[in-house]
């Protein structure tokens, strides 16, 4: 049983938790992932780790409500207890094995899309510790949406916010923005970490390639265990069979093949998953892009 | 001397049970059981104990049963074996001791197995409580995993006074018992759990949500949680693909997948959020036990269902019980022949299963004969759904994460056969980790022989 020590709304559908797992934030690192089961009915829901605090021993994770586990998830309150807590899964991200002197002379972009920012943000924070100011660019639909802002602005050396609506920031796509600050204001950059919707993760990738810039995605497919046992995550890298729940999450966007990946994440969704998806775009006039059940 | 025929155990019947996923065998009653229990020769040399991998003590319990003594019955098994309701139900008794007995060579072999099954089972609904230990020790003891091998080596070492702690990655204690066999096969609530309970009142200590490799590394416990030893049944969990066209389709799943949804999640009950895909017409690739679980799953959640394998019906890896059962109940065969391609449509949903047809030639180092495929023979099966039940093989996780643990090319932990010892001192493994994909009972052959070195290296330590 893992505690949720403190709860936090932060837009619409998208929650905050920390949970104490003294383990799990223990062996922590950015780019990993947990999965959560709240009760015994429950889904085995894959997040990625927002933050963690190994002195607390406490796990920050985000996620937005889409099927029935996420919705009663969301209910859950301070005190309570998620039956099953695990990780960290997957590989850490690139750098953390990296020189520190080495990564220091290199210029790295974060771009996040929607609940992706909860990701990106222990991966600049934890380069922040380590005297690396990256740049970041946090994109959402609208400013109700936006996540982090103050701590991505605190560990973050020039921060961007772009919104579709244009109510916050740059008015239009993460995608846009970063053509914009490569060709009109001529910033340059060695690499560029793109985690979020995979359509999103995609395009970027796109654009990234024309400038021949290294490209970091984090993938987010339907999983079972997190283990490697299912095989319900594999994707093709080039042109191989990878699982991102051992081989990843986060591979080379430019040797993904996203249209696949894209099919595959709509295996799950029910009919009556569709409809709320459906129902949801209606309702707020934004066409949903992200996978069926957890945000990672 | 005529010998008299095998006492029967009633079934549920093909019809019937093809709709639920309530346990196809029912078991023998306590007059069955004593009837079936008179026909044991009580050889001198009983050659059945030779074959059972944890050496159960076969004539004596059943010598027990014979006298309605079912109390001690199960005492004599439970000095041998920590999981015999779950034995009694998936061991292959018919290569195994039943093999050997003495009565199977002019009539029925003496049903071992579903007598064990029944004092299991009387012992569970009578509460007879089997946890007899040694006093403590003090020693720490940890486990990778808690499947058949781990679950044995602790029990064993709980019942000598060691303490013992078993880290298992899921949610659920059971390994490939509670995730892998199906409902039907092997109630989990009833069967597993009790025998998981049962390992638990001996004082052994279960932490699920712990993966070694990541939560913390085998090293970690062995330096800064003191524990003085460590056995590795971590099992073999990565399914196989065939690498052919297609199979990243929508709709082609590893049977690892199907039944962790269904068995470890509960798909099929009402009320749970993990949603499976049954599929109308489904292919089920392989031949193993597997595959006979997967096709039988299929089948309850409503789809047409069809087995896919390269040899014929003689080479089949399933227990020939379990091929029967699925033959019983319509799943359907396609033998001799193979994919070579799966078919999508437009969307990049499975639209069919492209075989080839094979013929028998020369057999291969395995002994079987070699399927040749049979030029333009190919042919579609019309399928929405695929099951990919090839095998699986060890994870790389705790190999590649502990220095000085070595592995095999094809990624099983190298242990020595009769020892479980690793290649690092104090680590010892077991079970489909070291073997590959085999069977219950030998994992728990493994448990147990782990679980014995391990009380030599650490009585010889102090």
């Amino acid at each position: 049983m893992f505690k949720i020590i403190k709860k936090r709304y932060l837009a619409p559908n998208i929650y905050l938790m920390d949970v104490e797992v003294p383990r799990v934030a223990r062996a922590a690192n950015p780019g990993q992932f947990v999965i959560v089961k709240m009760d015994e009915k429950g889904e085995r829901i894959p997040l990625t780790i927002c933050d963690y605090d190994k002195t607390a021993g406490t796990v920050t994770i985000v996620f937005q409500t889409m099927g029935s586990s996420t919705k009663r998830m969301a209910l859950m309150e301070e005190g309570e207890y998620f039956d099953d807590f695990v990780g960290p899964l997957g590989r850490p991200s690139e750098f953390v094995e990296e020189d520190i002197e080495e990564l220091k002379k290199k210029k790295i972009m974060f771009v996040a899309g929607g609940v992706g920012a909860a990701p990106v943000y222990p991966q600049v924070k934890w380069l922040h510790e380590r005297g690396i100011d990256a740049d970041a660019i946090v994109g959402c639909k609208s400013k109700d949406y936006l996540l982090l802002e103050e701590e991505m602005k605190n560990a973050t050396r020039d921060f961007y916010i772009a919104t579709d609506d244009g109510t916050y920031g740059y008015r239009g796509f993460v995608t846009d923005l970063l053509k914009d600050l490569i060709e009109k204001e001529g910033k340059k950059y060695d690499v560029v970490v793109a985690i979020g919707p995979m359509i999103m993760m995609k395009f970027i990738t796109k654009l990234t390639n024309n400038y021949g810039i290294k490209t970091i995605v984090s993938m987010n497919p339907v999983m079972v265990d997190g283990t490697g046992m299912c095989g319900g995550c594999r994707l093709t890298v080039d042109g191989k069979t990878k699982f991102a729940c051992v081989d990843g999450p986060e591979f080379d966007g430019g040797l993904v093949d996203f249209d696949e990946a894209m099919r595959r994440s709509a295996q799950y969704k029910s009919e009556e998953g569709r409809a709320e998806i459906r129902r949801q775009e209606k309702e707020e006039g934004h066409v949903c892009n992200l996978g069926l059940e957890g945000n990672k | 001397m005529e010998i008299k025929k095998r006492v029967p155990v009633k079934e549920q019947a093909p019809e019937m049970r093809r709709a639920n996923f309530e346990e196809v065998c029912l078991g023998y009653s306590e007059e069955e059981a004593v009837e079936e229990a008179k026909r044991c020769l009580h050889c001198k040399k009983p050659m059945c104990v030779t074959k059972c991998p944890v050496s159960i003590n076969i004539p004596e319990f059943i010598d027990h049963v014979k006298k309605s003594e079912f109390e001690n019955a199960a005492r004599v098994i439970a000095e041998s074996s920590a999981l015999p309701a779950v034995c009694g139900r998936v061991c292959p008794q018919e290569s195994q001791c039943e093999g050997k007995c003495v009565l199977g060579i002019k009539g029925d072999a003496i049903a071992i197995g579903k007598l064990e099954r029944f004092v299991a089972d009387w012992s569970r609904e009578n509460n007879i409580d089997l946890s007899r230990t040694l006093p403590k020790n003090g020693k720490k003891v940890a486990i990778v995993g808690a499947g058949p091998a781990g679950l044995t080596c602790a029990g064993d070492l709980a019942k000598l006074g060691y303490d013992v702690t078993i880290f298992e990655a899921l949610h659920k204690a059971g390994g490939v018992l509670v995730y892998g066999i199906p409902e039907f096969r092997l109630p989990k609530d009833k069967v597993v759990q009790h025998e998981v309970d049962n390992v638990k009142a001996l004082g052994v200590k279960i932490e699920t949500n712990v993966i070694i490799g990541r939560t913390v590394t085998l090293k970690e416990l062995i330096d800064s949680e003191g524990f003085e030893a460590v056995f590795v049944g971590s099992g073999a969990g990565l399914p196989r693909f065939m690498n052919i066209p297609g199979e990243n389709s929508n709709g082609v799943f590893s049977a690892n997948e199907f039944l962790t949804r269904n068995n470890l999640m509960k798909a099929f009950k009402e009320g749970y959020d993990t949603p499976i895909k049954a599929g109308k017409k489904v292919a089920v690739v392989g031949g193993g036990n597997v595959a006979m679980d997967a096709a039988r799953t299929a089948l309850r959640l409503g789809g047409e269902v069809h087995i896919v394998y390269r040899r014929s019906k003689a080479e089949l890896p399933a227990r020939a019980e379990e091929v029967h059962h699925a033959i019983e109940e319509g799943i359907i065969f396609d033998l001799l022949c193979n994919p070579i391609e799966i078919l999508a449509d437009e969307k990049g949903w499975v639209s069919g299963i492209k075989c080839i047809r094979m013929e028998l030639g020369e057999p291969d180092a395995s002994g079987r004969r070699s399927p040749v495929e049979i030029p333009g023979s190919e042919f579609i099966i019309d399928v929405d759904t695929v099951i990919m039940s090839l095998g699986t093989s060890p994870n790389p996780l705790i190999s590649t994460t502990t220095k000085g643990l070595e592995s095999t090319k094809r990624g099983c932990l190298i242990a020595e056969e009769e020892t479980g010892k690793t290649t690092l001192e104090g680590v010892y493994a077991g079970g489909d980790a070291v073997t590959g994909a085999a069977t219950v009972i030998l994992a728990m052959g493994a448990g147990k022989k782990g679980a014995k070195s391990i009380h030599e290296y650490l009585s010889s330590k102090s």
